[in-house]
């Protein structure tokens, strides 16, 4: 078995708190797992991206080669498109689809949409409306990786326990919110 | 479970307090902050009163971390590649009179220049002073090479450097940790002999540090960081550091069976290097970073064996990639999607509500007043001020460079000579530079943008910020009448532009603070408030 998800977005979004989850998840499977993230001038609201493998053999690169991804998990839609030179054929897209404008030129919705159907069939997810029913505008992360769950080789109830496990300090209001907008962006990729 | 899920970074970190040391000592800096900051939050180095408090800059920590060994502790430094630059001086030296208690310098180079201005290779420092360098490849390796590191600088008695870059340093992997060893007794040595590098001393221990040379090669032929891994062909290839994963990982992918010579220990081990050699009729040297070694092999009058980065077989420039190896190693790499034409850039910027916006949008309309309307800047989240829409500052060199670039310019004619310089870069390496000034009495005006804290590197605490910055600007000869302070907030823009406006015209030396706090500074209190209940 081996994983390898681009996990992308805008500097401040908080991608990293996804991968922390599947991380958590598969250290707890016993898989091997690199997760390169960027420090630094980009977190200032630049374009970011994390790298995440995860297999039951030996990984040796940090980076995901080109081609090779069978996810690419955006939790901005333009920011999806970023990346596509690494997916992988037959590999899945899954974005949100609140555009974050802070820089001059960002191309209008309908030709990203149309650039990210050239892509197979991507998961194009309305994060944030799904999070707010979830209970919090704030757990829209969660219901991104719900979203991408199925393509991430590790089972949603192990991820549910990864939530837990990360939320849990933050009381369980928290942690509730959170695991009801990761089912809802699961069901979403389900049918 | 006794895998933990760390950074590079934080294997450094994790390893070096399993190792017994007494102290860090580090100045921030992409991609190396988070060694410390993990020993600052550790509860296990807080029950050892291990010291991690942040240094003013990189030599002062460099200083202190040699006392530490000094007094027979175990001792880490930490630091990004061209903060060595700053530390050199204690470095090189240090590496003449040697070390008591183990003293290991944790230095993360940054190749492709993710958050830095060059991508120099602190390997080369290595062979600079002759000492030690360890370049493990993954996280665990990290981990377990900081045991590797104290006890091989209590043995030579000499600093040993352990190298990596932002790839590993930032990347997370499983870490199986060990038993931790104790910290050292307190142990000071009168050694006069070794310390006092009067040149009598100094020569002696020079030559002692060459004889020790060939130990260290027999040393790197014996360390775990180095070996062979066999196979066939015609093709070898030495891989350094994690040069080694990307050689790997090619290998692996496109079922290559070539022998891979992985070097994570130098001085080089000739006897492994010698065998690669004589087993191929090629070898391609992957290094990330300069071509350090390659140039070695090459020589002066070439070799056809050696290929790399110098013969554009990888690239000069830049990171690795398994895509690069691969290629290298002759594999046609399919074609794979371009990025859509509509996919524009998105640079960093300045954070919604940043003060730093405010003092831009006044030093902007104040010094374009003048015909000449020139700001030095230095390093630090101020250093976006110049991107649009500010496009407000035209010089960022190296740490402190704004204050004496200002200066030098100002002694060549310029008016106004106007410079932008942190709190922090400001006590890291700007003091002495306002001092510069102050003696000369070269018309400028120094703005330090205080944000109460290193922004930057993500939040550390800085050596002064406040009244303590006015405080040592008179101690430095400032006149106190011209050490404004303004708060750059949108309602008092034409208050700030008229404090700007008035300094620009002094003729001396003149300092105006813009004091405001890091948003982003108060929102992780706020939210630590929060979580604690307060």
């Amino acid at each position: 078995m081996q994983k390898n998800i681009i996990l992308a977005g805008v500097g401040g979004q908080g991608i990293l708190s996804i991968a922390a989850v599947i991380d958590w998840a598969a250290l707890h499977e016993g898989l091997n797992i690199r997760q390169a993230e960027v420090h630094g001038m980009s977190q200032r609201g630049g374009a970011v991206q994390s790298h995440l493998r995860i297999a039951d053999h030996e990984l040796f690169a940090d980076l995901i080669a080109l081609g090779t991804a069978d996810l690419i998990l955006s939790v901005e839609p333009l920011e999806a498109l970023r990346y596509l030179p690494w997916l992988a054929p037959g590999g899945h897209v899954v974005t949100a689809l609140e555009p974050f404008v802070n820089m001059p030129g960002y191309p209008p919705m309908e030709e990203i949409l149309a650039e990210l159907g050239k892509a197979g069939r991507p998961v194009q997810v309305h994060a944030a409306e799904i999070a707010r029913e979830a209970g919090s505008a704030r757990a829209s992360n969660m219901v991104m990786l719900g979203a991408g769950a199925p393509f991430t080789g590790i089972a949603p109830e192990k991820l549910e326990a990864g939530i837990e496990a990360l939320f849990g300090a933050k009381g369980r209001d928290i942690v509730d919110i959170n695991i009801r907008a990761f089912r809802k962006g699961l069901e979403l990729s389900n049918t | 479970m006794n895998r933990q899920l760390l950074l590079g970074a934080e294997a450094v970190a994790q390893g070096a307090l399993d190792a017994g040391i007494s102290g860090v000592y580090a100045y921030p800096g992409t991609p190396s902050t988070e060694i410390t900051e993990y020993i600052q939050r550790s509860k296990a180095a807080r029950a050892g009163a291990v010291r991690s408090s942040w240094s003013a800059n990189e030599k002062t920590a460099y200083e202190a971390a040699l006392g530490m060994s000094y007094a027979g502790k175990r001792s880490l430094v930490c630091m990004k590649h061209v903060g060595l630059n700053v530390a050199a001086d204690a470095f090189i030296n240090s590496a003449i009179t040697g070390v008591n208690g183990g003293l290991v310098l944790a230095v993360a180079d940054d190749p492709s220049m993710h958050s830095s201005q060059n991508e120099q290779d602190s390997r080369v420092y290595g062979r600079f002073a002759m000492v030690p360098v360890l370049e493990p490849a993954s996280q665990q390796e990290l981990y377990d090479t900081m045991f590797h590191a104290f006890g091989l600088s209590e043995a030579m008695r000499l600093p040993v450097i352990v190298r990596m870059t932002t790839r590993l340093s930032h990347s997370r992997a499983g870490v199986e940790q060990r038993a931790a060893s104790g910290q050292n007794p307190l142990n000071a040595e009168y050694a006069p002999e070794r310390f006092v590098l009067m040149p009598h001393n100094a020569r002696v221990q020079y030559r002692h540090l060459l004889d020790l040379q060939p130990k260290l090669e027999e040393l790197s032929e014996a360390s775990f960081l180095n070996r062979m891994v066999e196979g066939s062909g015609p093709v070898g290839v030495i891989a350094f550091g994690i040069g080694y994963n990307y050689a790997m990982e090619a290998r692996t992918a496109h079922g290559l069976d070539c022998r891979v010579l992985k070097i994570g220990q130098y001085p080089l081990p000739r006897r492994m290097v010698d065998e690669l050699f004589a087993a191929c009729s090629e070898v391609l040297v992957v290094e990330e970073g300069y071509p350090v070694y390659e140039e070695l092999f090459r020589g002066y009058f070439g070799s056809p064996k050696v290929r790399g980065r110098m013969d554009g077989a990888l690239p000069r420039t830049g990171e690795l990639t398994t895509d690069l190896l691969a290629s290298a190693l002759g594999v046609e790499l399919p074609e794979t999607a371009a990025v859509p034409g509509i996919v524009v850039n998105r640079p960093p910027e300045l954070c919604k509500g940043c003060g730093h916006r405010d003092m831009f949008d006044a030093i902007n309309i104040a010094v374009r007043e003048h015909a000449d309307h020139h700001v030095f800047s230095d390093i630090g989240c101020y250093t976006l001020g110049a991107l649009p829409p500010y496009s407000a500052i035209h010089t960022c060199v190296d740490m402190g460079a704004s204050i004496t670039m200002a200066k030098g310019a100002a002694d060549a004619g310029l008016r106004p000579a106007v410079c932008v310089i942190g709190d922090s870069t400001f006590t890291h390496s700007g003091m002495t530079g306002l001092l510069d000034a102050v003696n000369d009495r070269s018309p400028v005006t120094v703005v330090i943008a205080d944000n109460d804290t290193t922004a930057m590197t993500g939040g550390q605490h800085s050596s002064a910020t406040g009244s303590k910055l006015v405080e040592i600007c008179i101690g430095l000869g400032v006149e106190a009448s011209h050490i404004r302070t303004i708060v750059p907030l949108r309602k008092n823009l034409e208050e700030n532009i008229a404090v700007l406006r008035e300094e620009f015209a002094y003729d001396g030396v003149s300092v105006v603070i813009a004091q405001r706090d890091c948003v982003e500074k108060a929102a992780k209190e706020k939210r630590r408030a929060a979580a604690t209940g307060q």
